[in-house]
């Protein structure tokens, strides 16, 4: 009985000396992966919880493959393990239409409305309601090494079909076995890929009544065009299994004359502790198609979402306003450019970045946004299953887009009952 | 309990009496906290999932409601054909690493049994891959396999046996072959220590016995080592049958399921349903069905090891 008197009265001190100290204790979860990097996130909350003693900030990093899947089982059970959570521009309809997000649509100044991209406040919105705060603004650029296009003697590409007339020169010539690296891994990396050549062709995915059509005209042209330059070893048979990391790997290590990647590539495949060709990597627009679209390149905005579960919203939208806020912005623009318009004609920022920004003043023209549908999960697997059945020659790339066609009709009828 | 209740030399315990009965109470509280717990964690949501799998819950469709549609979920997975061949390869992962495992196993036991300097040791350091987690385990099999700069390759090339670097996990049938490559690695270890403990109960006479016989070590392997190692093979095969038919950890590192979907095992199917799309009811159905595959087989093979200690 002694003991057990003992044993409360130590739960008791432990309990009364949490409440003296009196944090409210909010969680984030992260990638590990594109943007912004670990580091740069732990030292934004360093700086916050300095102005802000009275708040703790649990963070957490997952890959980007499981950022979903964690947030789902966080959201589903209610339990608040997580308040604020990074949220990708595919996700709004999916999670709202769950009821997972809060509606921050009233916390948002107009004011600061009208100076963020609309591309990346679309990131976070979902029939007109706004469920996050935009805060990475992210797309990707074309890459390619300076020092390879140099022996052959090639000026930087602008289509697509400079950029295969040179990799056939490098092949040729033994420069580098694989010219090309591209992210075609199973999941949503070659989805997005996919899009990119489907974009600058000029081709969409759904007709005018919404029907899939993937199956004909240019998004079969697109796969065509992988699958043909794949095996004619243009493009490293590698990139079936590549997500952005590897391909931030083959890059660096002088395996490839080309690649594309979002922005955090840049610097890291420039920075000699990373890289084998840093001063080498050139960031460029994407290519395009001469007959169809100058370039083509995917919206991935992300946002700063707060879950209905979470216990403590205004401290959590606090947190967010700090890390999406100017200064941050400014500050850690090594690995993601600012969502704030008025500072792209920063002169820090411009000394700061001057290829990085120069480039995306120009690809920002091109971006596109994946469908936003809330079976877009469902789509997206889809999608990468039937292209890779198409790059992995288990089906021809007409017999697997027909195969996408009827799966989406399928998935379609079923979300319409 | 009665069985248990220690012969009474002096009627301390008086037949159907009050300290018979104290002590059953008394093993009834000592059963009933691990009781209660493994029905919060362990039966409880077993009937939950259940009861999910009997409905129609899909998150993204929060306008639909959740009505009860009875077998509708199994009966749409047992008619589909994505589940059919993804229990094919789940059939097929299993069969195989097993069979590898086996051998392997009994190999590296019987060497591990003979005696020779060293063996103590050796003894141990096959348990590394063992004490590995999975997750570690499939990181390092898949940078082995890369394309690019793998070890896999590096060896296949410096032997002459490839002329240039192959990318292993981009084709479906040699990926799923690498997985099955993870996974031996990894499980053969515990094989081989659970045949080398089986091999030590034979009693060495009757070795000696087959060698006045005029019995060569083959022979001897063959009648002697393998029937008396028979219960020890069943209990493994039991064992990795249950754990290879849920494989989920080294897939969902290795290659999320791809190249098309050349791994795509029934759990990471499970998976998909559940986490990726939010079909909870379809994924609990799923599971569900899982259950059933792993208990038919695991009754088969109880029946089959009754048999064989009859023999």
């Amino acid at each position: 009985m002694r003991r057990l008197i003992s044993m409360l009265c130590l739960v008791g001190v432990v309990l009364f000396g949490a409440c003296a100290l009196g944090k409210v204790e909010i969680s984030g979860l992260f990638m590990k992966q594109a943007g912004y990097q670990e580091s740069d996130i732990r030292a934004m909350t360093e700086e916050f919880l300095k102005m802000r003693p009275d708040i703790d900030v649990k963070l957490s990093f997952v890959a980007y493959e499981e950022l979903h899947d964690k947030i789902v089982v966080a959201a589903a059970s209610g339990a608040g393990t997580y308040d604020v959570i990074l949220l990708d521009c595919i996700w709004p309809a999916e999670f709202a239409e769950a009821g997972w997000l809060l509606d921050v649509t009233e916390r948002l100044s107009e004011e600061d409305r009208a100076d963020i991209f609309p591309e990346v406040l679309s990131a976070v919105t979902y029939r007109g309601r706004l469920y996050g705060m935009p805060w990475l603004n992210d797309w990707e650029y074309f890459f390619y090494n300076k020092k390879m296009l140099e022996a052959v003697g090639a000026k930087p590409p602008t289509y697509w079909t400079e950029v295969i007339d040179i990799a056939r020169k490098l092949k040729a010539q033994n420069i580098v076995e694989y010219p090309i690296i591209d992210a075609w891994g199973q999941g949503e990396a070659v989805v997005i890929q996919w899009l990119q050549y489907v974009y600058a062709m000029g081709g969409t995915l759904f007709d005018e009544a919404g029907n899939p059509t993937m199956n004909e005209g240019k998004p079969l042209e697109a796969l065509e065009f992988m699958v043909q330059h794949m095996d004619e070893g243009l493009f490293n048979p590698a990139c079936i299994e590549s997500f952005y990391e590897e391909v931030r790997r083959v890059f660096s290590a002088g395996q490839a004359a080309f690649g594309l990647n979002w922005t955090y590539m840049y610097n890291l495949a420039n920075d000699p502790a990373e890289s084998q060709i840093a001063g080498d990597a050139v960031i460029a627009v994407i290519p395009g198609f001469p007959d169809g679209r100058r370039s083509a390149t995917c919206n991935g905005g992300m946002g700063l979402s707060i879950l209905t579960s979470s216990q403590h919203p205004d401290e959590a939208w606090d947190y967010i306003q700090y890390l999406a806020s100017k200064e941050v912005q400014k500050k850690y623009s090594q690995n993601a450019l600012p969502i704030w318009k008025s500072l792209y004609d920063d002169p820090e920022l411009i000394a700061q970045q001057p290829e990085l920004i120069k480039v995306a003043k120009e690809q920002i023209h091109y971006i596109f946004d994946r469908p936003q549908v809330p079976w877009y999960s469902q789509l997206s697997l889809i999608l990468s299953e039937e292209l890779q059945a198409a790059l992995t020659k288990a089906k021809t790339p007409k017999q697997a887009m027909d195969d996408a066609v009827s799966r989406t009709k399928e998935v379609m009828e079923r979300y319409a009952q | 309990m009665h069985s248990k209740v220690p012969p009474t030399p002096s009627g301390m315990y008086p037949r159907g009496g009050l300290l018979r009965r104290r002590e059953t109470a008394f093993a009834w509280a000592l059963i009933l906290p691990s009781f209660v717990f493994i029905g919060v964690i362990i039966f409880y949501p077993m009937g939950l999932s259940l009861r999910l799998s009997l409905f129609q819950v899909d998150l993204t469709r929060r306008g639909a409601g959740t009505p009860f549609v009875g077998l509708a979920n199994y009966i749409d997975i047992l008619k589909s054909g994505y589940f059919w061949s993804s229990v094919g390869r789940t059939a097929y992962f299993t069969v195989v690493s097993i069979a590898i495992e086996m051998v392997l196993g009994l190999f590296i036991a019987l060497l591990l049994n003979e005696k020779f300097r060293g063996r103590s040791i050796l003894r141990s350091l096959l348990l590394l891959p063992w004490a590995l987690p999975i997750t570690v385990d499939a990181i390092m099999w898949k940078w082995i396999f890369n394309a690019n700069y793998g070890a896999f390759n590096a060896l296949l090339q410096q032997l002459g046996l490839i002329e240039k670097y192959q990318p292993w996990l981009t084709r479906p049938w040699s990926a799923m072959h690498c997985v099955i490559a993870a996974d031996v690695w990894k499980v053969t270890p515990l094989v081989a220590l659970l045949l080398l403990a089986g091999l030590q109960t034979i009693p060495r006479e009757l070795y000696e016995a087959a060698e006045v016989d005029g019995a060569g070590w083959f022979r001897s392997l063959w009648k002697i080592t393998i029937p008396l190692l028979g219960p020890t093979m069943t209990v493994v095969l039991v064992l990795r049958t249950l754990d290879a038919f849920r494989v989920f950890d080294i897939v969902y590192v290795m290659t999320q399921g791809g190249p098309a979907n050349a791994t795509k095992v029934i759990s990471f199917l499970t998976y998909q349903e559940a986490f990726k799309f939010l079909h909870f009811s379809r994924g609990a159905a799923l599971s569900y069905l899982i259950t059933l595959i792993v208990a038919v087989l695991a009754l088969l093979y109880t029946r089959a090891m009754k048999r064989q200690i009859e023999y």
